[in-house]
């Protein structure tokens, strides 16, 4: 395992001083966290399940997870930097952190810093009870669907759902799960981390994802022109997939596993 | 601070308007009519002499007297379907306004009644009439002349404390207040339209149960 890492590695660092040899004159972030001993991840510290402080306070999930098995291919120690929505584009660009993990593609933002692969799912599904026959858009048809209000989730069904959709909708999450448990409504629109917190608990009404109505999968940002970084940490993504611990991580704190297309 | 206000996306959502509009209304009448009958059963029943009604009404009296509306509201909708009960939104709160305000008005009802002068009732007793005749036809009406003006407030506050059925998902007018701005990112304009209409609602209610009580109640007690 930690010779085929090593061989990985060994391959990125090739190809990486191959395209950029002579031309990488000016610092490089990569040797900066080798450097420095330590990789500094930005992490949200109440996203759970991908990240979100555990019984004994340390943080836990799937981004953790991720991070840890980055460190590990750098050889290097973890630090993890809790950040926000708001500062954590700057914290980037200014050094503070080296990477930042649960970042969703946009323009906008891929003009300010740089995407690898992706690394985890993030959907909105609609999710319903076994005996509940939903397979697309038109099947909402007369169906009471609960969702969080102004949401990206309201958005989005509402651009699809036909006129006789019941769609009811509530102020936060608590609600729309409440309401879903209690059997006050028959289907849910909820993104695939609020569905794994109600799969956690393996409630009686037994969800399952019936179909998905948006896709913008998680990425690693780091800042824009380090290739040998970005190279790297693909090359640990794609190891991941290949030996299935992507997919284990998947289902310790997604509780289910990766989709297909990934 | 300069802030460009537009009104005219709200002009577009007027039928959600009118149509949570009619939910508030039609909630806080059912639960005016109905909670009001209650309480006069519930204010009879806790005057009565069998003990053990008095202690019930006592008890149901404290119980929704001394807890949140909202609370109660989330029992009805998310706790009672645990044992097999379940109501829709709109079913829920309507149960929850009515059993809300019918706490508060057998209060009021008691006091309306115990204002009525003992000499009404004895004189009633006298001529010979069951108890249950003098408590319909002599003491209620004249109770209902002295504690209307009371009754209205109440109603007018369920009417207004029913912004927090939105919570559960009932189409009222503070939901279709929460969508409209959830979807034109106007807060200011919403709420200020929302604001209105509830007051043009509330000083509306009170102004027609006003006067339909001055012409129901012509109270020789006042």
């Amino acid at each position: 395992m930690a010779a085929q890492r090593n061989c990985i590695l060994a391959l990125v660092f090739g190809l990486g001083l191959m395209a950029f040899g002579a031309s990488a004159v000016q610092a490089d972030e990569l040797d900066d966290i080798v450097k420095a001993g330590s990789l500094k991840v930005g992490i949200f510290e109440d996203f759970p399940p991908f990240s979100s402080a555990g019984a004994d306070m340390s943080l836990h999930g799937y981004d953790i997870d991720v991070a840890n098995a980055l460190a590990a291919a750098m050889k290097v120690k973890l630090d993890l930097v809790g950040i926000t929505g708001q500062n954590r584009i700057p914290y980037l660009n200014e050094h503070k952190v080296n990477i930042l993990l649960s970042v969703g593609e946009s323009a906008e933002r891929a003009k300010v810093l740089d995407f690898t692969d992706a690394y985890a799912p993030y959907y909105i599904a609609v999710l319903g009870g076994p005996s509940i026959a939903v397979k697309g858009p038109a099947d909402l048809a007369g169906k009471s669907v609960a969702v969080n209000r102004g949401t990206l989730e309201d958005t989005s069904l509402t651009a699809v759902a036909p006129p006789s959709t019941d769609i009811q909708r509530f102020n936060d999450y608590n609600g729309v799960i409440a309401a879903f448990l209690a059997q006050q409504v028959q289907l849910i629109v909820v993104s695939n981390d609020v569905g794994a917190s109600i799969l956690a608990r393996h409630p009686a009404v037994e969800p399952q994802q019936k179909f998905e109505l948006m896709s913008s999968p998680d990425h690693v940002a780091l800042n824009k022109n380090e290739p040998r970084l970005k190279a790297l940490i693909n090359g640990v993504i794609q190891q991941m997939r290949t030996d299935g611990s992507l997919n284990k991580i998947s289902i310790e704190w997604l509780k289910t596993p990766l989709p297909a297309n990934f | 601070m300069e802030h460009q206000f537009d009104f005219a996306a709200l002009l577009q959502a007027h039928a959600l308007l009118l149509s949570g509009a009619l939910a508030t209304v039609g909630l806080a009448a059912f639960a005016s009519v109905v909670g009001i009958c209650l309480s006069i059963g519930g204010a009879a029943l806790g005057r009565s002499g069998i003990k053990a009604a008095r202690q019930v009404v006592a008890g149901y009296v404290e119980l929704i007297r001394n807890t949140p509306f909202l609370v109660q509201m989330f029992f009805i909708f998310f706790g009672l379907p645990t044992l097999g009960l379940h109501l829709n939104a709109m079913q829920a709160a309507a149960l929850a306004m009515t059993i809300n305000l019918s706490a508060y008005s057998i209060e009021i009802v008691r006091a309306g009644i115990e204002a009525v002068p003992q000499g009404q009732r004895e004189a009633g007793m006298a001529l010979g009439l069951r108890p249950v005749i003098v408590f319909g036809k002599i003491v209620l009406p004249q109770a209902l002349g002295s504690m209307w003006p009371a009754l209205v407030s109440q109603v007018v506050i369920i009417l207004l404390e029913s912004a927090v059925v939105s919570q559960i998902a009932v189409r009222d007018l503070t939901y279709a207040g929460d969508v409209i701005q959830s979807r034109t990112f106007r807060p200011f304009e919403t709420y200020l339209i929302i604001t209105a209409i509830y007051l043009i609602l509330a000083v509306a209610a009170r102004r027609v149960l006003l006067l339909l009580g001055r012409r129901l109640f012509v109270s020789g007690v006042r």
